[in-house]
């Protein structure tokens, strides 16, 4: 049956309520299972042997005495992960970067790994592992990084979208466009012109689950991976194809997952371990350590960004133009061209133009953190916007609003909007108390507003009546914050049932059709698409059934309330048959009833927001604390409220992290100087104000409940409401992320001149 | 190493086990008693994933040593709920939905719990800094202090 995806306006029953989620209980017991909380018969151990320097050439390696401690059953070194990725950069930078192959790239590189009866084996195998490196020059940040002195991290890396092609290799991987429009003509037209060079550093997703996983290899070529990922598909994916296995053969289950944010949409460790398990034919378990977290999986961007707007007197933006430049560690990716895309996505714009550029440096290969690059980009042009209303004098909720996109906007990334949320949420914006509330000694405020794309893609899900009218939900996108319970509402709603009928599961990759992973904001977005017509094409077989029972035509069988009807008042005397009552008899009327559906979610509404937030400076210290935040933004239509607003506060809470405190600190050695969450401070309870939301719910026309991907634009517009703030409260333009304590009294003494 | 024989409560059970000198309370709950609700989120007792109850006092349990349960009460997130009827806490958690992932949760109801036990009626000031040493990455912990001061609530008879 074909799907019709588009939205129809109509009340809901379940949709929009809060019920208790399903896995609630499991997850206050301790009996929920992390990617930790597995083992296997016969298990060992895994520890993996990691650089030291943050640019080095591998010599040799020598695992002669470590393979001689008793207990110790496998070493693998890159030679037992042969390169299988046929030319492919993308799968060989996953690789490369799971065991250094040639080179060691940033301190805290996979060199060689082994696997022990138990952890003290291991570790004394580790010590006795001889790397001989040859250290190179190294660099770590962006700017530098583009000096034309500076050490060049792979020969083979020649700029891509320059031309003509460079003749020499370079630490920029790509350069990327984006705009449309005549710049200079606009910033002809101005009337005030605001130009200001912003900095952000490395932040790092902070999720409180380091990366598990049991791998075990069978002699017979199958294979089992139980680990904590956001996506078990893309898992098996990487997995089989660095492995050389059959993609039927690796079957990998998703343990519930310890937070995410981005970190775990590739594999890290997982390779090594199956690679472990091979060599000594017993599963093998790898558990990172915080540390190894942090030196060694996948922090966001550090950034540097030029920004120039021009406006007339009026408020009026003439023109606009950004030059992004984000770290993307040692492998070309594409997080400066994310960023380009997103800088001014906000904004109706007649005159645009961004340009990225992808910076290699000696750090961990960068990862997707929520909304990757958007909020660096947002942060800069935020800023700058502020600091443009101030100059023309004009209320900065009104010179966005001015400015905002609406329907049939070109957008300037390209594509035209649709019905679209930045409009309504400064309106919100300006009328919510919040923005009018007095403010005390030492306080600021500030606001900005952010942009995330969000994300469809391939959707399979299975639904299954039970013989007791109960239903059975398998759907292929992990649940990172309260998806089986949306999910749950979802397939209620169409159905006509009660949610407690219904038990969402997430099935592993043998049990269900491929899916892509949780991310782009895409989980409750595209598996409640996919439920939806998996729920239409069970509601069609339990339409044949009751045609079946009643013997009349097919056609005159109408679903409605979680009933069969026979419609019309010939058959009056025929009460309706409920899911319970055809499930009943599903073993006499044609055996089990079940819908599936396999799909490509297109249509993922773009996603926007408006954040408020006043803070407290320390004149004396720098400290600086959140006193009021307020998060409003657009969810098409929340299907549980209580789960949105959980994924508006977090992203805020990242945010204020990110803003205040959190950042990888570099030795002059090219160490990472805080690989922990002592150093690496993230917020904690007593660092936060509660965080207010108010959802807007304006609706996707291209699902059919409306509903828009809410996870990620939460953390957009944070790093810029908190700037605004701060420099709002300082009286000086804070343009250097995180504005910790001493970067805020160095910003102090500059304007007061000590 | 040899071994030390430890004998200690646990859950108001009686539990001896083996454990090596240098092996943590966590590594022993985790890995010889099968109580894994008790988290390992950085093992340098900086995110409280790992919090149980030792002799009425919230601890890492990856600061203590297996060895020093001797003669202890230990507390997990295994023995908070009573049979099949969940702690207030844990009922509150889920109903104010103060979870996303749930990794941080174990942590966080043990403190909370020795905070409640300790003073049932917490201002919020007082709840924030208590659960300052457990740290949660998903909810920015506005549902978790409301679902704590609706326990509080609760177990003081109050109705909310």
């Amino acid at each position: 049956m074909s799907f019709d995806a588009a939205y129809k306006k109509q009340a809901f029953k379940s949709v929009g309520t809060r019920p208790l989620r399903p896995d609630g209980v499991d997850k206050v017991t301790g009996r929920a299972r992390y990617g930790a909380d597995f083992n296997m018969p016969g298990q060992l151990v895994a520890r993996v042997l990691r650089s030291p320097h943050a640019h080095a050439r591998i010599k040799r390696i020598d695992t002669a005495r470590a393979e001689a401690v008793r207990g110790v059953k496998a070493i693998i070194t890159a030679a037992d992960l042969p390169d299988l990725t046929n030319g492919d950069a993308a799968l060989f930078a996953i690789l490369d970067n799971c065991m250094a192959r040639t080179k060691a790239r940033y301190d805290g590189h996979a060199v060689a790994a082994v696997a022990a009866i138990d952890e003290k084996a291991a570790k004394e195998a580790l010590g006795l592992i001889e790397v001989d490196y040859e250290v190179l020059p190294h660099v770590v940040d962006v700017d530098a990084a583009m000096q034309p002195d500076a050490p060049i991290l792979d020969e083979t890396v020649f700029t891509t979208g320059v031309e003509p092609a460079p003749k020499a290799p370079s630490n920029v991987a790509n350069r990327s466009e984006f705009g449309h429009g005549d710049i200079e003509a606009g910033f002809a037209q101005a009337d005030i012109i605001v130009e200001r060079s912003f900095k952000t550093e490395q932040a790092h997703q902070g999720y409180i689950e380091p990366h598990a996983c049991v791998a075990s290899c069978n002699p017979d070529g199958t294979a089992d991976l139980w680990v904590c990922t956001q996506g078990h598909f893309v898992y098996r994916q990487n997995c089989a194809d660095l492995l050389g296995l059959e993609v039927s053969k690796l079957r990998v289950t998703s343990s519930e997952i310890g937070g995410g944010f981005g970190g775990k949409t590739h594999v890290w460790a997982e390779p090594v371990a199956l690679a472990l398990s091979r060599k000594a034919g017993r599963p093998v378990k790898l558990v990172m350590s915080r540390e190894e977290v942090f030196r060694a999986s996948g922090p966001t961007s550090a950034t540097s960004i030029d920004v120039k707007i021009g406006a007339r007197k009026d408020g009026k933006i003439t023109a606009a133009s950004a030059t992004l430049r984000y770290t993307n560690g040692p492998y070309g990716d594409m997080w400066a061209e994310l960023g380009a895309m997103t800088s001014f996505a906000c904004y109706d714009l007649e005159n645009v133009k961004t340009v990225g550029f992808e910076v290699l440096v000696n750090r961990p290969k960068v990862s997707a953190y929520r909304a990757p690059s958007a909020p660096m980009a947002a942060f800069a042009v935020e800023s700058a916007i502020d600091e443009l209303a101030q100059e023309i004098g004009m209320d900065a909720v009104e010179l966005r609003i001015q400015n905002a996109a609406s329907e049939g906007t070109r957008s300037s990334y390209g594509p035209v909007y649709g019905p679209i949320g930045i409009g309504p949420t400064l309106e919100a914006a300006k009328a919510h108390p919040h923005m009018s509330a007095p403010l005390g000694r030492n306080q600021g405020r500030g606001m900005a507003c952010g942009f995330w794309f969000n994300f469809g893609g391939q959707t399979c899900t299975d639904l299954n009546i039970n013989s007791d009218g109960t239903v059975t939900l398998a759907v292929g996108t992990v649940d990172v914050g309260g998806s089986r319970a949306s999910l749950s509402l979802i397939a209620a709603e169409e159905l006509g049932i009660d949610y407690q009928d219904i038990k969402a599961v997430i099935a592993d990759t043998a049990t269900l059709g491929y899916n892509d992973m949780t991310d782009g904001s895409r989980g409750t977005f595209s598996s409640s698409m996919a439920t939806i017509s998996a729920a239409r094409n069970a509601i069609e077989v339990m339409r044949k059934r009751a045609a079946l029972t009643w013997d009349i035509p097919l056609e005159d069988v109408q679903w409605k309330d979680g009933h069969a009807h026979a419609a019309g008042t010939k058959y009056g005397n025929l009460a309706p048959l409920s899911v319970k009552d055809i499930a009943a008899k599903s073993g006499n009327t044609g055996g089990p009833i079940a819908g599936h559906s396999e799909l490509v979610a297109d249509g993922a509404g773009v996603s926007f927001a408006t954040h408020i937030c006043d803070v407290e400076v320390d004149p004396e210290t720098g400290s600086t604390r959140v006193v009021r935040y307020t998060v409003i933004q657009d969810a098409g239509k929340a299907v549980h409220p209580s789960y949105v607003e959980g994924q508006y506060q977090g992203g805020a809470a990242q945010g204020i992290g990110w803003a205040l405190n959190e950042e990888y600190v570099y030795g002059d050695d090219g160490r990472l100087q805080n690989p922990g969450f002592l150093d690496y401070r993230i917020p904690v309870c007593s660092d936060l104000p509660m965080i207010d939301t108010q959802i807007l719910e304006i609706p996707n026309p291209n699902h059919p409940y409306g509903v828009r991907g809410v996870g990620e634009t939460s953390i957009v517009p944070p790093l810029a409401a908190i700037a605004n703030a701060v420099s709002n409260a300082v009286g000086v333009r804070m343009a250097h992320i995180p504005m910790s304590p001493p970067r805020i009294l160095s910003a102090l003494n500059r304007k007061t001149g000590s | 190493m040899t071994s030390i024989a430890v004998s200690t409560t646990i859950n108001d059970d009686d539990v001896e086990f083996l454990c090596q000198p240098d092996e943590t309370l966590l590594d022993v709950l985790r890995n010889r008693l099968g109580l894994m609700g008790a988290k390992e989120g950085c093992g340098t007792g900086d995110c409280g994933a790992c919090s149980t109850i030792m002799d009425g006092r919230v601890v890492c349990s990856c600061l203590v040593l297996g060895a020093e349960a001797q003669g202890r009460t230990i507390e997990t997130i295994e023995g908070l709920a009573n049979g099949s009827e969940l702690h207030p806490l844990q009922s509150k958690f889920i109903e104010h939905a103060a979870l996303q992932c749930g990794i941080c949760t174990p942590g966080f109801l043990m403190a909370a719990k020795a905070l409640l036990d300790k003073n049932p009626d917490p201002t919020e000031e007082e709840i924030r800094y208590w659960l300052a040493g457990n740290l949660c990455r998903c909810t920015g912990y506005d549902k978790i202090v409301r679902a704590v001061q609706a326990a509080a609530t609760e177990m003081r008879g109050e109705s909310a």
